[in-house]
């Protein structure tokens, strides 16, 4: 019996299972990021500028309520020194839990806090959402350009904020911006991000497509912030499991071999 | 162990003959990891010991897991980002025992159509056989527990279309509803008790899996030629079997091996591709999912239980003669359990006379039908209940129905099957001629 085939068509039928949407193809760029594939890695740079734009115009909004601050100089991330943490922590305004706070009294973060909720409540939290609604899968899309493509999370992420024609309508009050990413087409997010709006101290390029794809590494860096470590055990866990298996294969081999005639 | 005659362990030294005649340990071990196991066993036969290590891997991993978690409304989700972020190794544990779920059924998908090619579950294996679908229908109830532990949108939505499934039952549906989730919709009582159940299961588990495999260590394993080990003599049994040691350990654990290398690339580099997205937000009792799609596993069976719409005659009729009793929602229910119970009654549909599918030319095509049949109803499942997906389900579901209630029990009388070899041995030697005969003096 050849289970194979059974197996690459249960992967190719229902492991995919996301659903197609109706409303709308969204148009999905697929960015390069230097973190795809088994080798990938974060840009430290990289994720030190999209931690700029998330702070500069992303948290006026939304939050990263899962994230702590501690994590920004962890091998991995952004790698800002504890020096560093401690003051860009200390913008940050969190509940006050002390013993003689009354409610609604706020203090200045420290690095063990994490960072606030988002202060608008229509905007979601940030911190998953590279790997929630965005979608790893793409929104609602087939599961197989994450599979041959490394399209993510981030790429959802990357050509939302780069998706905007400029085009806008009233709906019932509301105003929706016109956007190729987002499935339906039309979004009540402002666009965010304008050529230019975040200056970095290193001059990187600041057009809108570019800091597009800074935001977006940042974001799944924040939802996922294991990813480095978790590739670099992969890879030695399957080159262990490669050298055992030789040596089962042999093994197995010799074992048989008078059963099977062989010597 | 009762079955085929073998030698048997003699205690030695002192110690374990003191030790033996008051507790048979070291016996029990040693008929169990000796036992003669035919020796013409094919790689489908691999699948037994990956299940036991996922069982393993599973209870190791979750116990640690269930060390960090937090079974509140409030605090679940935040519980298990805890873990993935500040537990050390946590993202590990968690990645592993969320993939482990899915090596866990794919294993017992390949065991079951294992079984049902060359005929596991004839007599004797009849309790084998049951024993195996009690065991797949505690990891269902385990793995859809733990899903909804994760207290994301999908855990959500999907407890509560899967509870629903009891609120379905005509007159007392809504009181057990309740006494299920402990109020009136899934919330903290649900929860808790979803937790209590998730480190129960899997203990169940080991007690039905024991009682497994000591049942097929009583009537000796199957094999792919599907004759029985000749048991007359010792000698005879030597012809047809090797010890499980070191013959089966070694090649299970090379199978088990090459298996660990794809999961593990799952693990580690696509650890959320068999996730939902949705189930990275949290669960929101305001906000319904735009498709609520359970766990690839459970989608033949989901299938099955949208086929059956209120526009199909078969259930028109059974709302007729029910008098509006039994409405589509609860047929479809109906059906969907029934899909499963209708697998535990094989041995008695299945009416052929030879027990592997191997020797009975017309079966196969049936079977690989029924493969086929599977694929394409886990796809329908995956898929929103519109266009053509609905009559597919309904097709795939009648035969699904139809494999079992129809073709098993009539191939078995039409069918004139081929001429299985007449003994283990000789299916071996088959394939391994002896090397002072040619290959054809075999036959």
């Amino acid at each position: 019996m050849n289970m194979k085939t059974i197996l690459a068509a249960l992967i190719v039928f229902g492991l995919g299972s996301g659903a197609a949407n109706a409303a709308g193809e969204a148009h999905i760029e697929n960015f390069k990021f230097s973190f795809e594939g088994p080798f990938g890695r974060y840009d430290t740079h990289q994720l030190q500028r999209g931690l700029q734009i998330y702070t500069e115009v992303c948290s006026a909004c939304h939050g990263l309520r899962q994230v702590s601050f501690r994590t920004l100089s962890d091998h991995g991330g952004p790698q800002l020194d504890p020096e560093q943490v401690k003051a860009f922590a200390a913008q940050f305004e969190v509940p006050d839990d002390g013993d003689e706070a009354e409610p609604g009294d706020t203090r200045e973060a420290i690095v063990s806090d994490k960072f606030p909720v988002s202060p608008n409540e229509d905007a979601p939290d940030l911190s998953n959402m590279a790997k929630a609604r965005a979608g790893f899968h793409g929104p609602y899309g087939s599961g197989l350009n994450q599979l041959f493509k490394g399209m993510g999370g981030a790429e959802n992420i990357a050509s939302l904020m780069a998706g905007y024609t400029g085009e806008e309508k009233e709906e019932a009050g509301v105003t929706l911006y016109e956007n190729t990413a987002f499935p339906g087409g039309w979004i009540s997010m402002p666009p965010p991000l304008e050529d230019g709006l975040v200056e970095f101290r290193d001059g990187h390029a600041n057009d809108v497509h570019h800091m597009s794809a800074d935001v977006a590494a940042f974001l799944m860096w924040t939802a996922e912030p294991k990813m480095m470590a978790r590739k670099k055990t992969g890879v030695l866990a399957i080159a262990f499991m490669i050298l055992f298996s030789t040596l089962l294969y042999f093994s197995n081999k010799k074992i048989w071999a008078r059963e099977k005639r062989k010597i | 162990m009762a079955g085929i005659p073998h030698d048997h362990y003699e205690p030695k030294t002192g110690f374990e003959k003191w030790l033996h005649e008051r507790l048979p340990i070291v016996s029990l071990a040693y008929d169990t990891l000796m036992i003669p196991t035919p020796k013409n066993l094919n790689w489908m036969w691999i699948w037994g010991v990956v299940l036991v290590f996922c069982l393993v891997l599973q209870i190791a991993t979750g116990v640690v897991l269930a060390m960090h978690y937090t079974p509140n409304v409030g605090m679940a989700f935040d519980s298990i980002e805890h873990i993935m972020r500040d537990v050390n190794g946590g993202w590990a544990l968690r990645y592993l025992h969320a993939n482990g779920a899915s090596l866990f059924f794919i294993a017992v998908y390949m065991h079951i159509f294992r079984g049902l090619y060359y005929g596991s579950y004839k007599a004797p294996r009849e309790i084998v056989w049951i024993l195996g679908m009690l065991i797949y229908l505690a990891m269902m109830a385990t793995g859809f527990l733990g899903y909804a532990l994760v207290w994301g949108q999908m855990s959500f939505w999907g407890a509560t279309v899967i509870s629903g499934f009891f609120g379905a039952i005509p007159g007392i549906g809504d009181t057990i509803q309740t006494w299920i989730l402990g109020g009136p919709a899934v919330d903290n009582a649900t929860l808790n008790r979803f937790f209590s159940l998730h480190y129960l299961l899997p203990f169940v588990l080991v007690a039905l899996v024991a009682l497994h495999i000591w049942a097929f260590h009583t009537t000796g394993n199957g094999n792919p030629a599907g004759v029985d080990v000749r048991t007359a003599s010792k000698d005879e049994v030597k012809k047809d079997t090797v010890p499980f040691w070191p013959y089966f350990v070694v090649k299970d654990l090379f199978a088990l091996s090459v298996v660990l290398i794809l999961f593990f690339i799952v693990v580690y580099f696509m650890p959320n591709y068999l996730n939902h997205p949705d189930n990275y937000i949290e669960a929101n009792p305001l906000v319904t999912p735009t498709h609520i799609v359970p766990e690839w596993y459970y989608l033949t069976f989901f299938a099955i239980l949208r086929a059956f719409t209120a526009d199909v005659w078969v259930v028109q009729l059974a709302n007729f003669v029910t008098a509006g009793i039994v409405d589509a929602k609860f047929f479809g229910v109906v059906a969907m359990f029934g899909s499963i119970v209708v697998m535990v009654f094989v041995p008695w549909l299945d009416t052929s006379s030879v027990r592997s599918g191997r020797y009975r030319p017309f079966f196969r095509w049936w079977f690989w039908l029924f493969v086929f049949d599977f694929i394409v109803l886990t796809w329908a499942g995956s898929q929103p209940a519109e266009g053509l997906v609905p009559a597919i389900s309904l097709v795939g579901a009648t035969y699904w129905f139809g494999y079992f209630l129809v073709i098993l029990p009539l191939l078995g009388v039409l069918e004139k099957p081929n001429t299985p070899p007449a003994t283990i041995e000789e299916d071996f030697d088959a394939h391994y001629p002896p090397k002072d005969a040619p290959a054809s003096a075999a036959e």
